[in-house]
């Protein structure tokens, strides 16, 4: 085991301890024995950079499972490494925020911090892991622990209904996800994400390709909460904050992104991906912006727009993956949206998370989220003030903040499919710019209703819970970092290029890498007047008179009938599956033996009357029938009177009697075919039956005047008429087709030589069978047992008086 | 002989099915009987009928009826006994307890309780 691996397994291993330091020392909050484990895990991978920016990947293995080709191989490249910087550095300013955001008595701290190790654990196993299976299990491990911190407050009802719904959501996913994981394990014979990578021509015209490509982006999809599976997200909100801006803008939602991008040296090669993962990203951009803007819900507003900007992100990789189809253009004329994918994947973890923490605080000053209830908090709380507008100037694309490049670099991404000719992209490619576009216009409205909303306006003291102060610096810490790397990342975005956004690329797109080639990645913050500025100038045009007009044209929304949401129709789903498998459960689980008879023969008839019509099976041959003897057809005659006269007997003592006739007739039978210890046993034991029959109901008084005839029932007589001709069907055309002479002759032989006996019947049953005869013994004594207990043990609740 | 016998054996599972099918417990317990007679002789005459004397060595007889057959049917009918007479006196002790024999009444479905 590798020091890799340790650093993976490291928060399992803490979450086992945090219940036992939070037991022993209840005076000091238990986040603080978190909090130096990211920390310590984060400056690990910082070591990690200078291999990775000189494209040396590092790779551990252990072995798990080797007989199915499952082995932990973790794997340290670019994208690997860039995930598990956000995820070890945001993780850490989590931690520190959750300390002040979570009140040491009223809170049970040592759950939550249990669940955000796992959550910590899983997710670096997730984007350091190699195998696919591996993958796939740190995976559901991200859904697992995400389940639990959604459901932290479980005492609110809303809380379990978000969780139940990204459960269901995401496990859907996951599980199609294990589908596409095991078709791509049918194509290629490995679960290594580099060898089936190396594999990727030869398996792209596979007839398994595409359904693997489909199984696979749905799980991408529904992790990260693409259009239309993000309905999950904006419940996800019940979450602690800290959990939200862990959970839901840095790490888990953007475990899609990271599979995309893993497997898009794989898949890219296919058109279908890239209309897919570029339309469905789009698609969510522009929708993600668009309902962002009606929330009123600080953090409504920005789980839409993690939405949508996790669509931008994911649009970006499905358009970089467009240099893998042009070689002969210069390589870096597709592969901007690719940079800007990673650059924007970065900004975002930045300015989302400082985002969360600022609605966090805002929430726990005033004890409000409502937007219509904040207002003219900026005196209160100049540095959360201050913290929030770079944040959002920063998520509206202005300069010179972060957001600002990347959104610069997705308009040349998203401009340049113009120019694409393949896919039929020049007839569609127009609708990427321009719903990128409004979708920026959005972005720009919700941005700064976030911001100019809670702090700028009319202060309304009678509205919020508490009286509104600045927080606390430990709560502010966080929040400050992520904002100081907006600015830095924004003013010097060139620190980021080689060292982290080059080797990533170089994981995304690894065919363009020839000869120990890097990519050069340059981001310039100044790029002259080209047509991406004119349409950021264009954004912030018509963005602010939007703003200043919303209250005019907020009707706008009401048009979207409220029946037609995506919301809506999975209450509807949910409630159509549990009620539907309710109501057809109950039509034919309906408690009547009768009834689950009827379907048993019916299934009896069916299955054997069909197989003996298609296989030909029904044959007579009457070459091998013995002769027909006089006393046989009246036995026969006497038999079958017996048995339909049960049947119209008005009397149970009549049936009982007509059943023992029948009995009688059958050793008589016995005595005809030469079976003298059947006809024997079946005399005496027809006797012993017939009487406890009579034991049992003659001398119940009740039932006897309670005589009846069976009612006739056409549906019971049709079954029955079946069952008894299915079985004489078989009866004669199973004796018509022995395959080979019976096994006796053997019995017959050795009954005296080896046995010593001369009945054989009788020593095939206790010599050659006795093993038969020893458990018929057993079913014997359990069923005197049984009948003894069940008269006399009398445990039955009786009625008390 | 065998194809009277497959009819009359047919005859005995639809007549067992019948009864099966019905309302009263007591008539439930007759068809299993009836449709245990009916196995029993379905295995008998697929063992082949009259081929011999009785399978008795002190016969000396040239060709012997089928011992195997005879032997499974010995067993099957003591089995068979056993489990009848159990639910006998389940169905007894049924009716003791909850006064009814009427299938329909014995429903164990919820609410029921």
């Amino acid at each position: 085991m590798s020091l890799l691996h340790i650093a993976i397994i490291s928060p399992f291993l803490l979450a086992i301890l945090v219940p036992i330091f939070y037991k022993l020392f209840k005076q000091v909050h238990t986040g603080w024995f978190v909090l130096p484990l990211p920390i310590l895990l984060f400056s690990y991978f910082i070591s990690y950079i200078s291999n990775v920016s000189h494209n040396r990947i590092t790779t551990e293995s252990i072995s798990w499972i080797p007989s199915l080709g499952v082995d932990f191989i973790a794997k340290v490249d670019g994208l690997g490494l860039l995930f598990a910087l956000l995820i070890t550095g945001i993780g850490s300013l989590v931690v520190l925020y959750s300390i002040y955001y979570l009140g040491k008595d009223k809170e049970q701290l040592n759950t939550f911090y249990v669940y955000l190790l796992l959550f910590m654990g899983a997710m670096l196993g997730v984007v350091l892991s190699e195998n696919l299976i591996v993958l796939y299990m740190f995976w559901e491990f991200t859904s697992f622990s995400s389940f639990l911190l959604i459901g932290y407050w479980y005492h609110r009802e809303k809380s379990r209904y978000g969780a139940q719904k990204s459960m269901i959501i995401t496990v859907f996913g996951g599980l199609s996800m294990l589908g596409g994981i095991i078709l791509l394990y049918l194509m290629t014979g490995t679960f290594n994400i580099s060898e089936i990578a190396a594999q990727s021509s030869e398996i792209l015209n596979h007839s398994l390709f595409i359904p693997a490509l489909l199984c696979i982006l749905l799980g991408a999809f529904t992790k990260s909460a693409q259009f239309p599976f993000h309905i999950w997200l904006p419940d996800a909100m019940e979450a602690p904050t800290p959990v939200s801006a862990y959970l839901h803008s840095a790490t888990m939602v953007k475990a899609g992104i990271y599979l995309v991008a893993r497997l898009s040296p794989v898949f890219a090669e296919s058109g279908v991906w890239l209309w897919l993962v570029a339309g469905f990203g789009i698609i969510t951009l522009f929708w993600g912006s668009f309902s962002a803007v009606k929330q009123t819900d600080l953090k409504g507003i920005l789980a839409f727009s993690t939405v949508s900007q996790l669509g931008m992100i994911m649009s970006l990789l499905g358009i970089g993956a467009a240099a893998l189809h042009y070689p002969s253009i210069d390589d870096s004329f597709y592969t901007v949206a690719t940079t800007a994918a990673v650059f924007h994947l970065i900004n975002h973890a930045t300015f989302k998370g400082s985002l969360f923490m600022v609605v966090g605080i805002v929430d726990h000053e005033t004890g409000t989220r409502d937007i219509r209830r904040l207002g003219g908090l900026m005196s209160f709380m100049p540095i959360t003030f201050t913290l929030a507008l770079i944040g959002t100037f920063s998520m509206a694309g202005l300069p010179p903040f972060n957001g600002f490049l990347s959104k610069e670099m997705f308009f040349t991404g998203m401009v340049r499919v113009l120019e694409m000719d393949i896919f039929n992209l020049e007839t569609w490619g127009l609708l990427f710019p321009i719903l990128a576009w409004v979708a920026s216009v959005f972005t720009f409205i919700y941005s700064m209703r976030l911001v100019f909303k809670t702090f700028t306006g009319k202060y309304q003291p009678e509205q919020m819970k508490k009286k509104p102060h600045e927080a606390p610096l430990g709560m502010l810490i966080p929040p400050i970092i992520l904002a100081s790397l907006v600015i830095i990342f924004g003013l010097f975005p060139n620190i980021l290029s080689h060292h982290l956004i080059a080797p990533v690329m170089a994981s995304i797109l690894p065919s363009l890498l020839n000869d120990s080639k890097e990519f050069v990645v340059h981001i310039s913050f100044w790029h002259g007047p080209t047509i991406e500025l004119f349409m950021t100038l264009g954004v912030i045009a018509i963005g602010v008179v939007l703003y200043t007009t919303f209250p005019k044209w907020k009707s706008m929304y009401d048009l979207h009938p409220e029946k037609l949401t995506l919301n809506r129709f999975y209450d509807r789903g949910l409630d159509l599956v549990q009620n539907g498998s309710f109501k057809l459960t109950k039509t034919y689980m309906n408690g009547f033996i009768r009834t689950y008879l009827v379907y048993i023969f019916t299934f009896f008839i069916l299955i054997i009357g069909a197989s003996l019509f298609m296989k030909d099976a029904f044959v007579v041959k009457t070459n091998n029938l013995a002769p027909i003897g006089l006393y046989e057809v009246v036995l026969a005659l006497l038999i079958v009177v017996a048995s339909i006269t049960i049947l119209f007997a008005k009397s149970r003592l009549t049936s009982i009697i007509l059943l023992g006739a029948v009995g009688y007739i059958v050793a008589l039978f016995f005595v005809l075919f030469r079976a003298p210890d059947l006809a024997l046993t079946q005399l005496v034991i027809e006797s012993v039956s017939v009487s406890l029959f009579l034991l049992c109901f003659y001398h119940l008084p009740k039932l006897k005047r309670e005589e009846s005839r069976i009612g006739f029932k056409l549906t019971n007589a049709l079954i029955s008429v079946g069952v008894g001709v299915v079985v004489t069907l078989v009866a004669l055309s199973s004796h018509s087709n022995k395959l080979f002479e019976s096994i006796s002759q053997y019995y017959i032989e050795n009954t005296y030589e080896k046995a010593a006996g001369k009945n054989m019947v009788n020593v095939i049953l206790v010599d050659f069978r006795g093993f038969d005869t020893m458990f018929e013994i057993c079913v014997l004594a359990i069923a005197a047992l049984g009948i003894f207990a069940m008269i006399k043990l009398r445990l039955t609740r009786r009625k008390e008086g | 002989m065998e194809i009277l016998m497959a009819i009359v054996i047919g005859i005995l599972f639809m007549t067992a099915t019948y009864l099966m099918l019905s309302k009263s417990l007591l008539r439930i317990i007759i068809g299993t009987g009836l449709l245990s007679h009916g196995a029993h002789l379905l295995i008998l005459t697929m063992g082949g009928l009259k081929r011999g004397a009785a399978p008795l060595l002190g016969e000396y007889a040239k060709s012997y009826a089928d011992p195997l057959p005879q032997a499974l049917i010995l067993t099957a009918i003591v089995i068979s006994f056993g489990v009848t007479s159990f639910f006998l006196v389940l169905a007894y002790r049924a009716y003791q307890e909850l006064g009814t024999d009427n299938m329909d009444q014995l429903r164990g479905n919820e609410g029921n309780e």
